[in-house]
């Protein structure tokens, strides 16, 4: 990983051990190269999402049984509160951002990202709001003596949020981190967007950019315009608290129902920012390991660019139990069921590429056809959720945290370990053990499945979320329980995982350019690539480059 | 949704609270609604499941494969046609349904004789309110039977003095919230008496998770005779004068209201029958003389970060008190 | 397998992106659009809830001369550009000078408008959902106002020293569309509080 070390100045022999690694960290610290700041996001996402599963740990062993005293209420509302945070914001954010900084400058042929300062500020503005969010354990002032960190859920409903309802400055921690992190967010995507528009390299039209590329610009685009309603909402928030403000005073004639609409036209472009990443992971491991180019490009950008659009147009299926009217009900239903259609046509394009193909079972391809199972039941339960009267059932239950756990856990993170595993060998020079891979994969997917199909249930039982206990006479234990098995499971797969990262980091078989046989321009480069990426700006003629390459009697150009 | 099936289709030990057993109109409209909507899902999983577990197995690379790529397909437009359309269609189909499930439920018409309650969401717990009866009442909610030949629907009118809640009864309907500055409106007719059980759906602080409801649906007569009780005012007498002077003198007086007496605060339940209750705490703890000793003298044992503070009573003082709490029938 | 990056094909005849500033300053811009339209939401949301206290059209008058101020400041940093474009860095200096008068003409006129509303009429920020919606909004408005005028102080300062030149314009120009939107969010403003909301 250390493709641009630092000269030593005047080293000679007996270079001084320790002022290495001083200038390792040096250069890891200061550095604007998009790869070392897409490896930092990534690392710090990872961590975060080990903590992350502690506070989901810690959770899911207070409700295995009724009546439970593992934590009391306090802290099990602030691992509530903490975790959703925590794996929204420090780790889906950072990790999606940081893959797309690493590969999308080297997917499109350039040397960098258009701005690498203010990329290095993103990251370290990310981070500092995390270590922000989490000094809240320490810092803040609860005041219940069980510690200090918000716990007013991650949607921090109003006017819960009020200083009368939430005293201290718990809640305080929660804004002010994610808006810091939002300025850092605002300005990778700004970044990711410009470098796509101005620094492809010649022959890279628009129309032969990987589908990676066209997803992450999507996905940023989106967050220009819906990262900022939350930080205009809470601008709002603060001014409420501190200035005396009544934007969401309900005792003054402010609306807690307009910190819902503010917050969701945020949140729910928000989750296709984050599953939009792993659809581009998908899109480019698929065909690899199907040995076909994906089926349907362009309809696979419309479809994303169709996601992109019409997301931005469903919030309110959050708000269906508000009392909106019976019209506003409906229309957000059509509009969340419509947004179902491009989606879906993705999974059948997905399996139109599958279809025909030799599929090679590899561990990237493993994950990813997990996720196929997965996302699709995940899109069902969406459409359940979307059914509004059904929704006045299921809402606020356990059916909801089963259906974006499913998503965001069998969707998306199983995209994420796809993507390590695919592009770890770019990034080290290394690759992961298949056999632990495998291991990581099965007892994941196991434990996942133990978990969350199971907590369908509770919901449908009429389990509500974010309870801390439940009553013993509810028939709810025994289902529980089974979810808190599957944490185990999970558990030790992470470990497998993390295992198998620091093992082939030392002695991970050499990858070469291209170890899986692909066809994007990031194979074309030494692994890991040199500072400056390509050492001649590449000049491309087809979606895959490198595909014309190995077969210069059948290139892709002429089939376009 | 293959989970659902057993659940759909047996009773099982959750239905108490299960969205599957409706026991009144509003939330019979729901579970067939529902029931649709799981049909089409089902079918969609059962339709894409198959063909990529087809799609797998049929092309897989096997061994002694030779190393030339497949056929590279780039698309097809027809194929992407059909699959464009079909799920549009499903989608409007469902859409359609959605619309007509919606009006039909949410936009009710009130019949005359309708029986209005308003409820009003409280850290953490239930205020009920009969404004056509004189009567408020608190956690318990008892409401008459509605049965086809003499309809009596309750209707809710749903308001929150702090911050957003939601009444969830799952047998009875789906779940509307309680938010504050807004009315919002919610029926039910149950079909049956019997005791329906439900809690807050919406998180709202420390103890969200023991904000229960119990909804008691009583025959005709026996729903009159509840309100005849409730009406008069309680029976406590001159052997709890003690416990009644504490009771006036301790500060309860400032959040309770016992009719009867100069206790009219209102930022607590109001105790006036108490002892028609079956729980306190919204019915997170029996109502039983132990308990409700405890309760009195240190709330937070029993639900940490209630609001109520325990007025550190001495013995004999908590002893007088609960006799009297005990006479409020 | 691996391929040799050194045979690329022939590249096409004309290859020509956009330039990265304008492009970064639109995506800027559109993020920065999105804010104030939430705040212009609130604003029509809660027009005429006010219960009590000062409402909009006992207390506002239409802020005539600071809004030309700020618009000539768009004409007067379009010709900046100009000159600096042309090379003539003494005009360049004398229009952005011009500019920075007008922007803290307009900022003074926000001081006094808002010096009025509080002692003489009463609304402060905490008096009525109008004085929260009122004063968020334009207090964005005016904060973005001050942000491009430090930035203009800061080419200002360069300028005098010498260091600013002709391949500098573009970079000028870039802050100049930042301006651009800061008054276009004005014309919005001016519409949906001084008119629509009187």
């Amino acid at each position: 990983m250390s493709s641009e070390s630092l000269p030593l100045a005047a080293a000679g022999a007996g270079t001084d051990r320790r002022l290495r690694w001083l200038e390792t960290l040096h250069g890891w610290v200061t550095t604007v190269d998009h790869k070392r700041l897409g490896i930092l996001y990534v690392v710090y996402g990872i961590v975060f999402l080990a903590v992350g599963g502690v506070e989901a740990t810690i959770m899911r062993i207070q409700l295995a049984v009724p009546n439970n005293h593992f934590v009391t209420p306090q802290v099990f509302n602030r691992m509530m509160t903490m975790h959703g945070t925590t794996m929204v914001f420090l780790v889906g954010v950072p990790i999606l951002f940081g893959f797309a900084n690493y590969l999308v400058p080297l997917m499109i042929g350039a040397r960098d990202m258009a701005f690498p300062r203010l990329n290095a500020f993103g990251f370290w503005a990310t981070a500092f709001g995390g270590l922000l969010l989490y000094f809240s354990f320490l810092g803040g002032e609860g005041l219940y003596g069980a510690g200090s960190a918000p716990d007013v859920g991650w949607f921090a409903y109003a006017p819960l949020t009020a200083r009368a309802f939430s005293r201290g400055h718990s809640t305080d921690y929660w804004t002010l981190a994610i808006f810091v992190m939002g300025l850092g967010t605002i300005g990778t995507a700004l970044n990711i967007v410009t470098t796509t528009v101005c620094l492809r390299c010649p022959g890279m039209k628009l129309t032969r950019m990987p589908l990676l590329v066209w997803m992450m610009v999507t996905m940023s685009a989106m967050t220009l315009v819906v990262m900022t309603p939350l930080s205009a909402a809470q601008i709002m928030l603060s001014i409420d608290r501190y200035l005396g403000g009544h934007f969401f005073d309900t005792q003054a004639g402010g609306s807690a129902v307009l910190w819902q609409h503010f917050f969701w036209i945020f949140g729910h472009p928000e989750v296709y920012v984050l599953i939009i990443p792993g659809f581009a992971f998908v899109s480019e491991i698929l065909p690899v390991f199907s040995r076909k180019a994906i089926f349907g490009y362009p309809a696979m950008v419309a479809a994303t660019v169709g996601i992109g659009f019409l997301s931005m147009g469903v919030w309110a299926h959050h708000m269906f139990t508000v009392g909106m009217s019976s019209h506003a009900n409906t229309f957000f239903a059509l509009t969340t069921m419509a947004v179902g259609i491009p989606t879906g046509i993705k999974i059948f394009n997905w399996l139109g590429t599958l279809w025909g193909g030799k599929i090679r079972f590899a561990v990237p391809m493993l994950f990813c056809l997990g996720f196929l199972f997965q996302f699709l039941i995940a899109g069902l339960t969406g459409i359940m959720l979307a059914s509004v009267p059904f929704d006045w059932q299921l809402s606020d239950s356990y059916f909801v945290v089963a259906h974006f756990h499913y998503v965001l856990i069998g969707g998306l993170v199983m995209t994420i370990f796809g993507a390590i595993y695919y592009w770890f060998p770019k990034a080290t020079g290394r690759m992961l053990s298949e056999r632990l891979g495998r291991w990581h994969f099965w007892l994941f997917v196991i434990g996942f499945h133990l978990t969350f199909d199971t907590m369908h249930i509770p919901g449908m039982l009429g389990m509500p979320r974010r309870i801390y206990t439940y009553e013993a006479d509810r028939g709810w234990g025994v289902f529980n329980l089974i979810c808190t098995l599957g944490v185990v499971f999970q558990g030790v797969a992470i470990l497998i995982f993390l295992w198998n990262v620091a093992r082939s980091l030392a002695k991970g078989k050499i990858a070469g350019n291209d170890p899986w046989d692909a066809w994007t321009l990031e194979w074309v480069v030494t692994s890991p690539p040199p500072a400056y990426n390509f050492a001649k700006v590449p000049v491309v003629q087809s979606r895959r480059p490198l595909w014309d390459f190995k077969h210069p009697d059948d290139p892709d150009w002429k089939y376009e | 949704m293959l989970l659902a099936a057993p659940l759909v289709a047996v009773g099982d030990p959750g239905s108490g609270t299960s969205i599957f057993r409706p026991a009144s109109s509003n939330a019979l409209a729901v579970h067939r609604y529902s029931l649709f909507v799981l049909g089409i899902t089902g079918a969609i999983f059962a339709v894409v499941f198959t063909m990529l577990v087809v799609a797998l197995v049929r092309f897989r690379r096997r061994p002694g494969d030779d190393a030339a790529e497949p056929p590279q397909v780039y698309g097809s437009e027809q194929v992407e046609v059909a699959w464009t359309v079909i799920p549009v269609l499903i989608v409007i189909v469902l859409a359609l349904t959605t619309a007509r499930t919606v009006f039909e439920v949410q936009d009710r018409a009130k019949p005359a004789g309708a029986l209005e309650i308003t409820a009003v969401g409280r850290q953490w717990w239930w205020e009920f309110r009969y404004p056509q009866l004189g009567i408020v009442t608190a956690n318990e909610l008892h409401i008459p039977v509605s049965d086809a030949a003499h309809p009596a629907p309750t209707f809710l009118k749903l308001q929150s003095a702090d911050v957003a809640h939601s009444f969830w009864v799952p047998r009875l309907a789906g779940k509307t919230d309680l938010i504050p500055n807004r009315v919002n409106e919610t029926w039910v007719d149950p079909h049956e008496p019997g005791l329906y059980v439900g809690q807050c759906a919406e998180y709202c602080g420390t103890q969200h998770a023991k904000m229960l409801l119990r909804v008691y649906v009583h025959t005709r007569v026996d729903f009159d005779r509840w309100v005849e009780d409730q009406r008069a005012s309680s029976a406590a007498g001159e052997a709890v004068a003690a416990g009644r002077r504490v009771f006036e003198t301790t500060a309860c007086l400032n959040c309770h209201t016992v009719r009867g007496t100069v206790g009219n605060g209102l930022y607590g339940p109001d105790l006036t029958h108490l002892m028609s209750r079956e729980t306190i705490a919204a019915g997170s703890v029996p109502n039983t003389p132990d308990q409700l000793r405890a309760w009195v003298r240190d709330p937070n044992r029993l639900k940490p970060g209630a609001l109520m503070p325990a007025m550190q009573l001495d013995d004999h003082k908590l002893d007088a008190l609960v006799s009297y709490l005990l006479a409020l029938r | 397998m691996s391929v040799r990056a050194d045979a690329w094909p022939r590249p096409p005849e004309t290859w020509r992106l956009p330039s990265r500033g304008p492009v970064g300053m639109a995506c800027l811009i559109l993020a920065e659009a999105a804010i104030f339209t939430i705040f212009v939401v609130a604003y029509l949301f809660y027009l005429g809830k006010s219960a009590t206290g000062p409402q909009p059209k006992d207390v506002l008058e239409f802020p005539l001369l600071m809004s030309l101020c700020l618009f000539s400041s768009s004409a007067t940093i379009t010709f900046a550009v100009d000159a600096l474009r042309k090379g003539k860095l003494g005009a360049f200096r004398a229009w952005w000078a011009a500019t920075i008068a007008l922007a803290v003409a307009f900022l003074a006129g926000t001081g006094l408008e808002w010096r009025h509303l509080i002692v003489d009429k009463g609304l402060t920020i905490r008096t009525n959902l109008f004085g929260t919606t009122y004063y968020s909004l334009v207090g964005l408005h005016a904060f973005h106002v001050i942000v491009g005028t430090l930035f203009f102080l800061v080419v200002l300062g360069l300028a005098l020293a010498g260091r600013v030149a002709r391949e500098h314009a573009e970079r000028t120009h870039v802050l100049a569309l930042y301006w651009h939107f800061v008054d276009a969010v004005w014309v919005v403003v001016l519409t949906v509080v001084y008119v629509i909301g009187r």
